[in-house]
């Protein structure tokens, strides 16, 4: 969901002013960073799983409004989501969730939904590795 | 509340003093200033001569006919690098220029490249300040025309505009400046300096938007670009835009008086504004030169915080940034690339205009709410943790992700 607006909707205001679970998971035991400085923006997530279940999430994000606010959108939208729940959601409904972005802005969802995916893969690895754990 | 204005580089209010001179040809006085058989056309012709003499004695040109009027400085660095490059005296030359100038030199250049033209940049150091031997070196039998800036509307850095004249008086080569941000600001002369072309804009020093000038020195034949009733002494035609033109020569009058206080003023506003970022924020650049620099611009990169979202954070200030994220093309300034600044630390530069309208109180409002946020972004940034942790973020392996891939 795009629009041509320049303007931020107010959702993203809201979530770029008062961004949600900021930081790292203390004991995470999944961590996804994507993105470039050399592009503009970075973002770092890191999650806790237990039972299949993202138990705990936080953010950090370097990058303009759109990308702070995305990362605090996603961050909300997989707290308590299963494994399978979380990889569903896509950059289209992170954006629809923040009631829109700017059409040159979409590219900043997509950011929050491959560091998302990143976070998961770095879980899933580690449990091939460490099957105990 | 209205946010303060700083980004006087963009653009600058309308004086109200301009506004008065201009109202009544926006009304009454709307005759024609070539109708010169009625008083409707004298009288807009005598205010368009009065205009002329205003902004020939505001650069120091010598006749006021040196003056050609058109719709801004676009339109005039158009008019000073076609009109040269494609005048039938002269054949497909050389080009000498500056990476840095603005994109109305630089698409018309590239343009003109495209047509078989031959195109040079002079080299610039990492504060954007030129190299005036190797513009000795890189001056050819053909070169048709040196363009360079009086100063840089992004980063601020002035040029050795009168070195320039000189060199390129000796070599015998026409020199345009195009001077939109230096005038009113730093003072310049085409006779002393030596200038043959230099383009102006109203509405960078307080005047409408939509009119600005090119002096154009006696002897320098020049390709008309916009044809018709052969106005302006062939070299444009159209019916004059009295009342911006009659704005433009009020805002040069203007400028010229207010200028040696003022821009004093602003100097002491902006040393303030850059001393108090240096002392009370780390990781901090300073962009463009320390000294040969506009009174009224600063440029800042805030190291891994992004551009965008600082403006976003300040927008009870009005300002701009070099952050791809605040340009439709997504491209990070191509100024700050050109003067060797990475990317990285492009995306975090805020520029800063200082006007007329700006106070010290301004200033100091402006730089405690960029520290507030500066440290509030830098606390949710990666890359500042990385920085703590002592690793560097131009080094690091990023992988491929990019723009590219969405």
């Amino acid at each position: 969901m795009s629009t041509d607006q320049v303007d931020y909707t107010e959702k993203v205001m809201d979530h770029y002013e008062n961004p949600r679970n900021v930081g790292l998971v203390e004991n995470a035991n999944g961590v996804g960073v994507v993105g470039n400085p050399t592009c503009g923006d970075v973002m770092k997530l890191s999650i806790r799983v237990e039972d299949n279940h993202i138990v705990d999430v936080k953010f950090k994000t370097f990058g303009c409004g759109a990308a702070i606010a995305t990362s605090s959108m996603v961050t909300e939208m997989v707290k308590g989501k299963t494994l399978e729940e979380a990889l569903a959601i896509s950059n289209k409904a992170v954006a629809e969730a923040l009631g829109g972005l700017p059409r040159i802005k979409m590219h900043c969802s997509v950011l929050a939904e491959d560091a998302l995916k990143a976070a998961i893969d770095d879980y899933l690895e580690k449990q091939k590795n460490q099957p105990d754990q | 509340m209205k946010p303060i204005y700083m980004d006087h580089h963009a653009t600058t209010p309308l004086d109200p003093a301009v506004l008065q001179q201009i109202m009544p040809y926006l009304t009454n006085h709307f005759g024609n200033p070539s109708s010169t058989t009625h008083e409707y056309g004298r009288q807009a012709r005598r205010a368009v001569d009065r205009a002329r003499e205003q902004v020939a004695a505001f650069i120091g040109a010598q006749n006021s006919d040196e003056i050609v009027f058109t719709s801004g400085a676009t339109e005039a660095d158009n008019l000073a690098l076609k009109g040269i490059a494609l005048h039938p005296s002269r054949g497909k030359g050389h080009l000498l220029t500056l990476a840095t100038e603005h994109k109305a030199i630089l698409d018309t250049v590239e343009k003109l490249k495209k047509q078989g033209f031959s195109v040079d940049f002079i080299r610039i150091d990492r504060d954007g300040w030129m190299d005036l031997d190797h513009l000795q070196e890189l001056i050819r039998s053909d070169t048709l025309l040196i363009s360079v800036q009086a100063a840089n509307s992004e980063i601020g850095t002035l040029q050795p505009i009168a070195e320039i004249g000189k060199i390129a008086r000796e070599r015998g080569v026409p020199f345009h400046t195009d001077a939109v941000q230096a005038l009113g600001r730093v003072p310049i002369d085409v006779v002393r300096d030596s200038v043959d072309l230099l383009s102006i804009s109203a509405h960078k020093m307080y005047g409408p938007k939509g009119v600005g000038a090119l002096y154009v020195r006696k002897g320098v034949r020049l390709a008309s670009q916009i044809d018709g009733g052969g106005h302006e002494r062939g070299m444009r035609s159209g019916t004059l835009n009295v009342a911006g033109i009659v704005g433009l020569g009020a805002a040069c009058e203007m400028a010229a008086a207010e200028m040696p206080a003022e821009s004093e003023r602003l100097r002491i506003l902006r040393d303030y504004l850059i001393e108090r970022i240096e002392n009370e924020l780390d990781y901090t650049t300073l962009n463009g030169h320390r000294v040969e620099r506009l009174p009224n611009n600063a440029n800042f990169s805030f190291a891994f915080v992004e551009g965008e979202s600082l403006l976003l954070a300040c927008r009870d200030v009005a300002l701009s940034s070099g952050s791809a994220c605040t340009s439709a093309s997504l491209q990070s300034s191509y100024v700050l690339k050109a003067i060797g600044i990475a990317d990285s630390l492009a995306h975090c530069s805020i520029r800063f205009g200082l006007g007329k309208s700006n106070t010290r109180e301004h200033v100091d409002f402006v730089v405690d709410l960029l520290k507030k946020h500066v440290v509030r972004l830098r606390e949710m940034s990666p890359l500042y943790e990385m920085a703590k942790e002592g690793i560097d973020i131009d080094q690091f392996n990023w992988g491929e992700h990019s723009h590219d891939e969405h």
